[in-house]
């Protein structure tokens, strides 16, 4: 009895030990704020910031290497938020803030080349080899990266259309 | 009024005059078919109508024009007989003055009817059934909100309503389009509630109608005799008395919670014009193609109510009741919370209770002051909220500081902004933040949506990559394998060979 209950203690603090010690020197490095920035970042993973992705833009700018103005997608208003996350203040109209857009073929010059349908990290565009390709508006983005691709400039990205449901009333003039 | 009433009158709102008569009193008017009307194609909450004519196809009065999309949406019915002429854009009858797709239909003058399903005995049909007959009428609700009827008859059903609430406040100054249709078709009206009782289930009606109209009473009075479910309460004549809550409030004592449905105490609300749509759908297998609307306001030469078909534009009937003058100000709706049309080649939809064409005078619109903390606002916000500091913090651009002084609780019926000694846009701040904060709540939807596609896209490549390397290490086996096998014939030769 004595034996078992002495045993299973040594056992115990011997494995605790042992957990305690490896939480503390084979802890993987994150900064905590990473994931709330990832968060209010598009999640598109675009690229256009440079990043490979989301992930690593919002592990750049956790360490305070990029300024908050490196999401050509979220515009201004991610960039005020990421500012009065980070607690850094910003000069916002430089950021040219073309509102939310939309990536648009044009499809007289589309040759069904599939270049910008890889591309797509959001998988917005329809098409096939030979076939004139379409974007669902409701799948896009906005991030441009189909863009570049396309051999004909066939993609374009165009501001997305206000219809009654979009519509806002304005602020009434300040008096 | 009772006592109770007396020391008990509610204390929120405002008490603006009617201006509802010599409007009210006129008799109502009947508009002959215009030569072409524009049915929208979204003229409801919910889903916009997917067209199922062609142009050049010729359709009967209320022949189906578009079918409804999705589980809230109402389809559109044809309002004259005639040719379909396009299906394109029209201005809407919004503030934004965008267009909005409608299908337009040419009139032949005939105005035959298609041939209508109508139903003998509503009360020997299964709830459901109502419900289907109702929505394939297109019926929504006609107080303005436009809600399709037959949703909420189902949500009434499956809540186990008891008590149905008939909207007959008519509290928007000028209007008076409900207090016609309870003066001249009350038999209609009771009938019509008697059938949403059935659809829904209740075991009572209480019709609230404003105490400013007593012929409107004393006719539903009569018409409701016969059926003692079917309860006439005369309430106060009090802004926004017409808001479901408040009228909820007012006849049942009840207070629907922030953020909850009428019927989760137990009620349901329809308008009086909704309950005459209705009958008119089950008992004349009628589509909803045409509709009371008020015409009133100082241009207007003969203000009164024009019983007109649906589509047909603003200037038209504006035009049958004679201008005095150039209108100031068009306005859809009531002057509280009507929509302003920046011109009248808009076309009459559902929703639509009354047309107000303003004169100079009634239209100008004072300048703003500071805010002098009066608090007349707060007095008379029937949601008892605190317009002053909401606007305050919207003005400043802090939308969320607003959203704490419960934004989304306000129900934009622009008490705050009349009273207001200071002529301060109140309400107009309130509906531009709580525009901000939904095109906020979408953007976020849109940003999740946009993860959970990377999501699935990255999962595709790697599942793709995956079995693509499946694929090629099952060919080289395959290919070793049959070179084992092309080996091993060959030693067996040889082995022979030597042998």
């Amino acid at each position: 009895m004595l034996m078992a209950v002495g045993s299973l203690t040594v056992m115990g603090l011997a494995l605790g030990g042992l957990l305690g010690a490896a939480s503390r020197y084979l802890a993987v490095e994150e900064n905590p704020i990473e994931a709330e920035l990832q968060a209010m970042l598009p999640g598109s993973q675009c690229g256009q910031c440079g990043y490979v992705g989301c992930a690593q833009a919002a592990a750049a700018l956790a360490r305070g290497e990029a300024a908050v103005t490196l999401c050509p997608p979220g515009g201004k208003s991610v960039a005020e938020a990421l500012a009065l996350k980070l607690g850094v203040t910003v000069d916002l109209s430089a950021v040219e803030d073309k509102g939310p857009q939309l990536a648009r073929v044009t499809e007289e010059i589309c040759i069904g080349c599939c270049r910008c349908l890889k591309a797509c990290p959001t998988d917005a565009i329809v098409g096939a080899a030979k076939q004139i390709h379409n974007v669902i508006q409701d799948a896009c983005t906005g991030c441009g990266a189909c863009v570049d691709r396309c051999p004909t400039e066939a993609m374009n990205l165009v501001p997305m259309p206000v219809t009654l449901q979009h519509w806002i009333w304005p602020k009434p003039a300040v008096a | 009024m009772g006592l109770f009433e007396k020391i008990f009158k509610p204390q929120w709102g405002v008490h603006p005059d009617d201006h509802k008569r010599p409007a009210a009193d006129a008799a109502l008017r009947f508009l002959p078919a215009p030569a072409q009307v524009h049915m929208p194609l979204h003229q409801h909450v919910g889903g916009a109508a997917r067209p199922v004519v062609a142009v050049g196809q010729k359709v009967l009065k209320g022949q189906i024009l578009a079918e409804a999309r999705g589980n809230i949406s109402a389809p559109i019915h044809s309002p004259v007989s005639g040719v379909v002429r396009a299906i394109g854009e029209v201005t809407a009858p919004h503030a934004s003055g965008l267009d909005f797709p409608a299908i337009t239909v040419d009139s032949d003058f005939a105005d035959k009817w298609i041939e209508l399903d109508a139903v003998a005995d509503p009360f020997s049909l299964a709830p459901e059934e109502i419900a289907r007959r109702t929505a394939a009428a297109g019926v929504v609700g006609l107080g303005g909100a436009t809600f399709p009827s037959a949703v909420k008859f189902s949500l009434g059903k499956r809540l186990a309503v008891g008590t149905l609430i008939v909207n007959g406040g008519e509290c928007e100054p000028y209007l008076s389009s409900d207090d016609r249709i309870m003066r001249d078709f009350a038999d209609q009206v009771v009938d019509g509630v008697r059938i949403v009782m059935h659809a829904i289930g209740a075991a009572e009606a209480l019709v609230g109608i404003e105490d400013n109209k007593p012929e409107a009473i004393a006719a539903m009075r009569k018409a409701a005799a016969p059926f003692p479910d079917v309860k006439i309460r005369p309430v106060p004549a009090r802004y926004p008395m017409g808001s479901d809550k408040q009228l909820i409030e007012t006849l049942t004592g009840k207070e629907v919670p922030a953020n909850a449905r009428a019927a989760e105490v137990g009620v349901l609300v329809h308008n009086v014009s909704t309950c005459a749509a209705v009958h008119k759908a089950i008992r004349l297998g009628q589509p909803l193609v045409e509709r009371i609307v008020t015409i009133n306001g100082g241009a207007v030469a003969n203000p009164g109510n024009i019983y007109a078909p649906l589509g047909t534009l603003v200037d038209e009937i504006l035009a049958f009741c004679g201008l005095r003058e150039a209108p100031a100000r068009l306005v859809l709706g009531g002057p509280m919370m009507g929509t302003h049309l920046k011109h009248g080649k808009v076309p009459l939809v559902k929703g639509a209770s009354g047309i107000l064409a303003f004169n100079a005078v009634e239209a100008e619109i004072p300048e703003a002051g500071p805010c002098i903390r009066c608090g007349s606002c707060t007095k008379a916000c029937p949601m008892g909220l605190l317009p002053l500091e909401m606007a305050a913090r919207i003005r400043s651009g802090h939308l969320e500081d607003a959203v704490e002084f419960n934004l989304t609780d306000c129900i934009s019926c622009g008490c705050c902004a009349y009273v207001c000694p200071s002529h301060i846009p109140l309400v107009q701040y309130f509906v531009h933040a709580k525009g901000e904060l939904e095109a906020e709540e979408r953007t976020k939807l849109r940003s999740e949506a946009a993860k959970r596609l990377t999501e699935a896209r990255s999962g595709r490549l790697e599942r793709e990559a995956k079995e693509k390397a499946e694929a090629a290490a099952r060919r080289k086996a395959e290919r070793e394998a049959a070179k084992a096998k092309a080996k091993a014939p060959a030693a067996k030769n040889t082995e022979e060979a030597s042998a």
